[in-house]
């Protein structure tokens, strides 16, 4: 699944230079963002709905809500910052090799 | 009230037919880049938020809490990882062309036209039902206004029809003025952008005038929402996991979502936009949805439709504009949603069912006379149509009541069928057809058994016994409770069990069967999108005529087009002319054009029809395959280089034959030239010497035979003056006299001209009116010679019993005017040799010595312009191209 973000088979590049990397890296918190999501959002689910320990919703709202943005806040930094790479000249750009 | 309504409605109506119209022509224009702008792409996604979501969130908020959030939360994540699944959805749809989510299906497994028509009727009965819920909401929303007023009782249907009908006729006039699927429908993607904006605005302004008109700000809001019922968090687990991960399914595989988010996009960019922009706007969608839910439940009397409270709670406080505005809301989300839904869904069934019919039953398939794109846009509109009366239909004989309530739900499980299928076909190198085939057939069928059969009430479709004790009394097959395993949610059931059986049934079949190599071959293009962008499959080319792909590609690309594209690779392969060698690439190319038009499979059927067979090449299946034994890699390269051998020996081999011909053709033109000067030589000096000789002739006869020698030498100096002339323009020693003036004169002055030569038949001439308008600053003179010769021609050669000629203009830069006659043209040997000096097409026809077309050459060559043969266009037709404006770079 991963392919496209490695070197071209027959000569794996060991070291990248420093843009390379970091380009890499960006790539990366963008694979992650959407499980770092998911694992927020089914935190609601070890909520306990019973008795005086019950959530309030105002504190779920402020929770789901605010998860929510900020998320959406991270990702529009990583839109940004790949944006950003792809202007670069020798940029490979979302979906190049990367190398 | 009522009355204004219905005009604020058509108002808003006419106002999103005039943006459409406004983007349409700013688009035909090329001046409108802010119709490709990213955030124009985000808002069109929003047809994910149909009036489903705008009135019935706020609704089921009050049934079941906050489970409404869920719907929102998995198309959310879906954006958030675009970097996996969205990216590469979206990268091989604009290299695949692709059309429609069963155009991606079937491509993948092989073009398979079978598996097309499974995701096809999956998709219908999907989103019929859809259809009609957005319907019934505009209706129900219209009562809200209209209680006791105009519309009562049965009335209302016609609410729902007029809608249908406005939302047909919309999508019709903007859903199909191109054939190109993969062209941008920019009128429906804008309104539907403005929609977008409407809807948020209306839910915004809602939300607003709750939180901050009437609960006191956010602090007293969040204060009343705790004390209300809703005030504790209680959600179902099992349903907020699951319809977390259906609602990020059904948002990849609802036909009208790919249809934007793929078929629309026109800009692999715009998605990392959207990533943020898109759960952006779902948010501020879903923010103010629990406020209003529990305003309603405290103002609103006990028994009121949670499903309007967006509407009546501002009616409830006396604001009826805010009522319009939300109204407004609810009807663009039901209105973009059909539209689009319709676009989708004609795709599909015009490509995958009517075009296979229509190939199999027109005798001839590709090639049968008539005009494919016709038939094309003809089965688009009428499956608009279809699709749209569909749902309206459903919506009548549902009755409109409860039962459309949990539509929502049913349609997204049902959709979401495709997901393993896609999935597996886009990360997966071992997926197969039958794998598809068999995943598709488990999922869709349990889907109907357990969920969208029951959905109608039990005792409708299926018997109430059977939901109570299993068909024919098998308990373990009752439709809720499959394996006897009971006490599922009925939704929740459905979803594992139908995705589990459809998982596991592609995954078994692929792993047990072997897939054929185009299959394979099409697996490793989409697996491997980002590192693979040439074609995978082969045309083998040397039984195809170009001339037949040229007349099936005119009639489905339209002629314009096919020729420029012919003309475009022709000039690619270094060919002169117009028509390209049918080598494999430039089959391919041909049939990935086409795939934007009719489809993948139908494109590859059709190709295949002319071309006869494919081959996948062994260079290919190495490349593509990734099998690195060098040894086959350096055979199959050879095999690669004698192949391009062998083309070159057989164009050598032309360049030969034609040289050939061109040296039998001077050795003929010789001894005719001969001939030629020696018959009135003969006749001159015959009848000069009975003038000498002859004493006491008549006056009558002397006159008669000056007469002869007059017009035999009259002849003679015309023969030389054509052979002056064309080496004059060889040379180029031709001065050239410019002037201005228009087309339409020039071909006028040199119709009658020809007409006034005797010879030959009476022609029928029919002349582009456009010519009228083109106005030329050229040597006009011998443009005229160029087309008398053209027309005079038509006149001696064509063979039709009525001939007709027509003369087509197309303005610009650089003028094209078509000769076209309806003879039976010229043979392949004879195109080739038609504008060398001496060349006759057949020699009992003669009426010149054979210099007019090479003189019209030379004349064309000087202006700056070209002459051309055009073939494949049923009778003799020639092109002349020239610069409207003269530039003197020609030496």
């Amino acid at each position: 699944m991963a392919q496209e973000a490695e070197p071209p088979r027959g000569k794996p590049l060991v070291f990248l230079e420093r843009q390379s990397y970091r380009r890499r890296r960006v790539i990366d918190a963008a694979r992650v963002l959407p499980f770092v999501g998911l694992l927020l959002w089914l935190v609601p689910l070890l909520w306990r709905d019973e008795g005086t320990a019950a959530v309030r919703s105002s504190s779920a709202i402020i929770f789901l809500f605010g998860t929510w943005f900020v998320l959406v806040l991270a990702a529009a930094v990583l839109s940004w910052k790949l944006a950003a790479q792809a202007r670069e000249p020798g940029g490979a750009g979302p979906g190049g090799l990367g190398d | 009230m009522l009355n204004t309504l219905v005009a604020v409605c058509s108002l808003y109506v006419l106002f999103l037919f005039a943006i459409a119209f406004a983007a349409e022509r700013a688009a035909m224009r090329g001046q409108a880049r802010w119709l490709r702008s990213p955030l124009v792409y985000t808002l069109s996604l929003s047809i994910y938020c149909t009036a489903w979501t705008f009135y019935g969130a706020v609704g089921s908020a009050v049934r079941s809490g906050f489970e409404y959030l869920a719907i929102y939360l998995g198309p959310s994540l879906a954006l958030m990882g675009w970097w996996w699944i969205l990216r590469k959805l979206v990268r091989i749809g604009r290299t695949q062309r692709l059309t429609s989510v069963a155009d991606l299906i079937s491509a993948r497994y092989g073009k398979s036209n079978l598996l097309a028509v499974g995701v096809t009727i999956l998709a219908v009965v999907g989103t019929t039902p859809y259809i009609a819920l957005q319907l019934q909401s505009v209706t129900v929303s219209f009562e809200v206004f209209g209680v006791g007023d105009l519309f009562s009782g049965q009335e209302t249907g016609y609410t729902a029809l007029w809608v249908a009908a406005g939302l047909a006729l919309f999508t019709v006039i903007f859903g199909t003025r191109n054939l190109d699927a993969n062209e941008r429908h920019n009128g429906v993607v804008m309104a539907i952008a403005v929609e977008a904006v409407v809807k948020l605005c209306a839910l915004l302004a809602v939300g607003i005038f709750v939180v901050w008109g009437l609960s006191g700000g956010i602090s007293g809001t969040l204060a009343r929402i705790d004390a209300s019922p809703l005030g504790e968090w209680r959600i179902d687990g099992g349903r907020w996991t699951g319809m977390i991960v259906l609602s990020g399914a059904a948002f990849l595989c609802l036909p009208r979502i790919f249809q934007v988010l793929v078929v629309e996009n026109d800009n692999e960019t715009h998605l990392r936009t959207a990533s943020w922009a898109f759960p952006l706007y779902l948010g501020l969608m879903s923010l103010f949805v629990v406020p209003i839910a529990v305003t309603g439940l405290e103002l609103l009397p006990a028994g009121s439709n949670p499903d309007l409270f967006v509407l009546t709670v501002p009616m409830s406080q006396g604001r009826d504009g805010l009522a319009v505005l939300s109204f407004l809301g609810g009807f663009s989300s039901a209105t973009s949603m059909v539209i689009v839904a319709a676009i989708a869904l004609s795709t599909m069934v015009s490509n995958h069912v009517v075009m296979p019919l229509f190939l199999r039953y027109a005798q001839s398939g590709a090639t049968v006379s008539g005009d494919v794109r016709h038939v094309v846009l003809l089965a688009r509109r009428l499956s608009i149509i279809g699709v749209v009366m569909l749902g309206y239909l459903y919506y009548r004989l549902s009755g409109g009541g409860a039962a459309l309530a949990s539509i929502g739900e049913v349609s997204f499980a049902g959709v979401a069928q495709v997901l393993p299928a896609m999935l597996g076909g886009i990360f997966w190198r071992g997926g197969s057809r039958i794998g598809a085939l068999t995943g598709l057939t488990l999922g869709f069928g349990c889907w109907g058994y357990t969920l969208f059969l029951p959905s109608f009430g039990a005792g409708v479709l299926l018997p109430e016994a059977w939901l109570l004790d299993g068909p024919f009394g098998i308990g373990w097959l009752r439709p809720q409770a499959l394996f006897g395993i009971a006490g599922i949610d009925p939704l929740l059931h459905t979803v594992f069990w139908s995705l589990t059986l459809n998982t596991g049934g592609f995954v078994l079949a692929s792993l047990a069967s072997f897939p054929g190599p185009l299959e394979r071959l099409q697996g490793a293009q989409f697996v491997n999108v980002f590192e693979h962008s040439t074609g995978p499959r082969r045309w083998s080319g040397k039984v195809a005529q170009a001339e037949d792909l040229m007349i099936m590609a005119q009639r489905i690309m339209g002629a314009r087009d096919a020729q420029a594209l012919f003309e475009r690779e022709a000039q690619r392969q270094g060919l002169g002319g117009t028509l390209p060698a049918p080598t494999p690439d430039f089959l391919e190319t041909l049939e990935r054009e086409l795939a934007g038009s009719v489809g993948a499979a139908t494109a590859h059927a059709m190709v295949g029809q002319i071309v006869g067979g494919m081959s996948v090449s062994v260079e290919e299946l190495m490349a593509v395959a990734d099998e690195t034994a060098q040894l086959m890699e350096y055979s199959a390269r050879l095999e690669a280089q004698s192949q391009e051998l062998a083309r070159t020996a057989a164009q050598l081999r032309e360049a030969n034959a034609k040289l050939t011909r061109l040296s039998v053709q001077k050795d003929a033109f010789l001894s005719q030239i001969s001939h030629e000067l020696r018959t009135p030589m003969t006749s001159i000096r015959a009848f000069s010497e009975i003038l000498r000789d002859t004493e006491g002739l008549e006056p009558e006869a002397q006159n008669k035979y000056a007469s002869i020698i007059h017009d035999e030498a009259v002849r003679l100096t015309r023969l030389l003056d054509d052979l002056l002339d064309l080496s004059v323009l060889e040379n180029g020693q031709v001065n050239l006299n410019l002037r201005k003036g228009i087309l339409a004169d020039v071909l006028d002055r040199a119709v009658a001209a020809a007409a006034a030569d005797e010879h030959g038949a009476r022609v029928k001439i029919w002349c582009d009116p456009v010519a009228g308008e083109v106005w030329l600053d050229t040597d006009l003179d011998r443009l005229s010679q160029v087309f008398i010769n053209l027309v005079a021609n038509t006149r001696k050669y064509c063979d039709a019993a009525q001939p007709q000629l027509q003369i087509r203009v197309r303005p610009g830069a650089r003028v094209v005017i078509d000769f076209i006659d309806n003879g039976s043209g010229l043979s392949p040997e004879a195109q080739d040799v038609i504008f060398e000096k001496f060349s006759r097409v057949s020699d009992q026809k003669a009426g010149g010595a054979g210099l007019g077309l090479a003189i019209c050459r030379q004349i064309m060559t000087r202006l700056g312009g070209e002459i051309s043969y055009l073939p494949g266009q049923g009778g003799a037709a020639f092109r002349v191209i020239l610069p409207a404006t003269y530039a003197a770079a020609a030496p």
